[in-house]
């Protein structure tokens, strides 16, 4: 009877998690092993040759290289900004909860509205960034319309909208640190900078591998605003992996090819999150 | 030249006076302990002599030179804080050598000194260990080693003692005092528990309100409480403050027609030690026992004279049969006046002449 308890309790949660996450990952693994079904010729089992198709692909790579560079530029510069903003709004300030509301503003607005917003500032000629360079007598430059900054006007915008989301984690473990701590750093000498070093920096860690972690899988997962501002062109420059996932998915129409470049976008995430879990742990101070 | 003095040192935060107007000097080498309840302002002086808190008026002196106005770091003293402060995340080791190496000492001088310190205070077993596997003594040694191996003159401790167990804390207090002795470092020491003021100050400075109340050695605190916020404050069981009234011959207590003590009663109240009472079958205030509470040395028994209690120290154990009858007798120079509407002392009552003249910090 115990038992039949017991799994009652867990049916709830089990239902969802199985028919929302278990069986669609397994569905995608299975669906990457054959190959797209058509009316007149139904799916067959090709084996790896999805997986040989997505390695002789060179829009996936070109995806994947723009990937790499957008988690680079996104992870360490939101987190960089997001600390900094904590520190700051959790020092004495005139006017901290005003402060603190503007830096978390954008984590509440919708993406695609903030996309819309920064297509504004991206414009030729009437957008502010151009308005701003006209200033100094600047050229007019076509910022999303050029493969060399398109990405990077990407970036930027992903790092404003994050770096007020995980300023709230940081602020609120800035928070529970006890005061007296710093009170001793400031008896034994110790300056801003070697206390924020020594002592601050290391007590966040914790926190910093939290932030780390949704950081990089946000760099997979956050593409809304590539169908605003982009569409992952021109010629592919500003498309990240889950936006390609798309395009096949439900533009080309090819599913399986979909599941193949999904398996190994899971793949990737789980290695860093597994490899981020291990090398991070070790040098990590939990209280 | 005293090692601190504060000269009108006054602290405000909004509406509230936290200290008003504390001035005192204290001796290099001394061991000062601020004493009062707590909301008195004794912990904000110390974090004003720290430099932690800025001083709404007055100035602060360490070494003759001003420091009002100066950093906490430049003060050179170091700080000994309740929640002992330490960083979780450094090892003993690093905790302790921490300043050192803000100020950059040199690796040599630091290995003697942490050497010498950790054997100090008995931590050489334990340096490479973190805060969080050590326990509350252990920590509390972690705390002191990190303010002595600085090798300031001042040493500043804010109730070091006070997350300790009763048994830890007596060790410790022996210890705190003896290193602060070999060591030869002014000690100031805040604390609400008067059983470590009085044994391990030079002097007490105890505050009410954020004023002095009194300031004085222990054992002046003691046997002249200034008032009767000191008297019921100092000595455990506190002293007895029993309200007189005005008789034919001499203050009464309401109800008992023996007089106390000459003079009028009305405006006055009596203190008298629970020690310093005798129960005696002869002459003396009569009064009903109707407790008592056994400590092995002595027992404390509660006697009711009138409506008022009045606590009696008797040595050894007394059983007490309930309403029981008895007399209590003090020596007469053991009892003390107060102005009961202020509270403050008026002197002994009907005193030998020879006290009032010798007794130190005299009455008014």
């Amino acid at each position: 009877m115990r038992q039949v308890y017991g799994w009652l309790l867990l049916t709830p949660a089990a239902i969802l998690l199985i028919a929302f996450t278990h069986y669609p990952t397994v569905a995608t693994l299975w669906h990457s092993f054959f190959s797209q079904g058509t009316a007149m010729r139904p799916a067959a089992y090709v084996g790896l040759e999805n997986y040989l198709y997505m390695l002789d692909d060179e829009i996936f790579w070109k995806v994947v290289r723009n990937n790499a560079l957008y988690a680079a530029g996104t992870i360490p510069a939101s987190i960089a900004i997001a600390l900094l903003m904590a520190v700051w709004v959790n020092g004495k300030l005139p006017l901290r909860g005003l402060a603190r509301m503007a830096y978390f503003t954008p984590t509440i607005l919708p993406m695609i509205a903030v996309a819309n917003i920064w297509l504004f500032f991206y414009t030729p000629e009437i957008g502010l960034l151009d308005q701003f360079m006209r200033l100094f007598g600047l050229p007019s430059h076509n910022w999303l319309g050029d493969p060399d900054t398109v990405l990077w006007c990407i970036v930027v915008l992903a790092i404003w909208k994050e770096a007020g989301f995980f300023m709230i984690f940081f602020l609120a473990a800035l928070q529970s640190l006890p005061p007296e701590l710093e009170e001793a750093g400031r008896l034994e000498g110790a300056g801003r900078w070697y206390y924020f070093r020594r002592v601050t920096f290391p007590l966040l860690m914790p926190t910093t591998l939290f932030v780390l972690i949704n950081a990089t899988i946000n760099s997979f997962k956050l593409v809304d605003q590539l169908f605003i501002l982009t569409k992952g062109g021109p010629d592919n420059a500003s498309s990240l992996l889950l936006y390609y996932i798309y395009e096949v998915a439900f533009s080309f129409l090819d599913e399986a090819y979909a599941a193949t470049l999904t398996v190994a976008l899971l793949a990737t995430l789980a290695i860093i999150a597994i490899g981020q879990f291990f090398i991070m742990d070790k040098r990590i101070h939990y209280r | 030249m005293h090692a601190i003095e504060l000269d009108g040192v006054t602290k405000r935060w909004d509406a509230t006076m936290a200290v008003d107007d504390v001035s005192f000097a204290v001796e290099a080498g001394s061991f000062v302990v601020l004493l009062g309840p707590s909301g008195c302002g004794k912990s904000t002086t110390l974090r004003m002599i720290a430099g932690l808190e800025e001083v709404t008026a007055g100035r602060v002196r360490i070494n003759g030179g001003d420091m009002t106005d100066e950093p906490p770091a430049r003060r050179n003293l170091s700080m000994v804080f309740q929640s002992y402060a330490l960083f979780p995340h450094l090892n003993v080791r690093e905790n302790i050598i921490f300043g050192l190496k803000v100020r950059r000492v040199e690796s040599g001088e630091r290995d003697a000194r942490l050497r010498r310190v950790a054997e100090l205070v008995g931590l050489d077993e334990l340096l490479d260990r973190r805060p969080a596997q050590l326990s509350g003594g252990q920590r509390q040694r972690v705390a002191l080693a990190r303010a002595i191996i600085a090798e300031n003159p001042i040493c500043l401790m804010d109730e070091p003692l006070s997350n300790l167990d009763a048994k830890l804390r007596h060790a410790m207090r022996v210890e705190i005092r003896e290193l602060q002795q070999r060591l030869g470092m002014t000690v100031i020491y805040v604390t609400h528990d008067q059983t470590e003021a009085m044994s391990m100050a030079d002097r007490i400075i105890l505050l009410r309100d954020g004023r002095i109340e009194q300031d004085g050695a222990p054992d002046e605190l003691y046997s002249l409480p200034a008032s009767t916020f000191v008297a019921s404050l100092i000595g455990a069981p506190p002293m007895n403050l029993i309200d007189v009234a005005d008789g034919a011959d001499g203050a009464v207590i309401e109800g008992v027609g023996h007089v106390v003590t000459g003079g009028a009663g009305a405006g006055r109240r009596l203190g008298i030690r629970p020690e310093h009472i005798e129960i005696s079958a002869g002459d003396g205030l009569p009064a009903a026992l109707i407790a008592s509470d056994y400590l092995g040395a002595d027992t404390i028994v509660t006697a009711r004279a009138g409506k008022q209690d009045v606590l009696v120290r008797v040595p050894g154990h007394r059983k007490v049969n309930n309403g029981e009858t008895v007399r209590l007798s003090w020596p007469r120079e053991s009892a003390h006046m107060f102005d009961a509407a202020t509270g403050r002392r008026i002197g002994y009552a009907d005193p030998p002449a020879a006290a009032i003249q010798s007794g130190p910090g005299a009455d008014e």
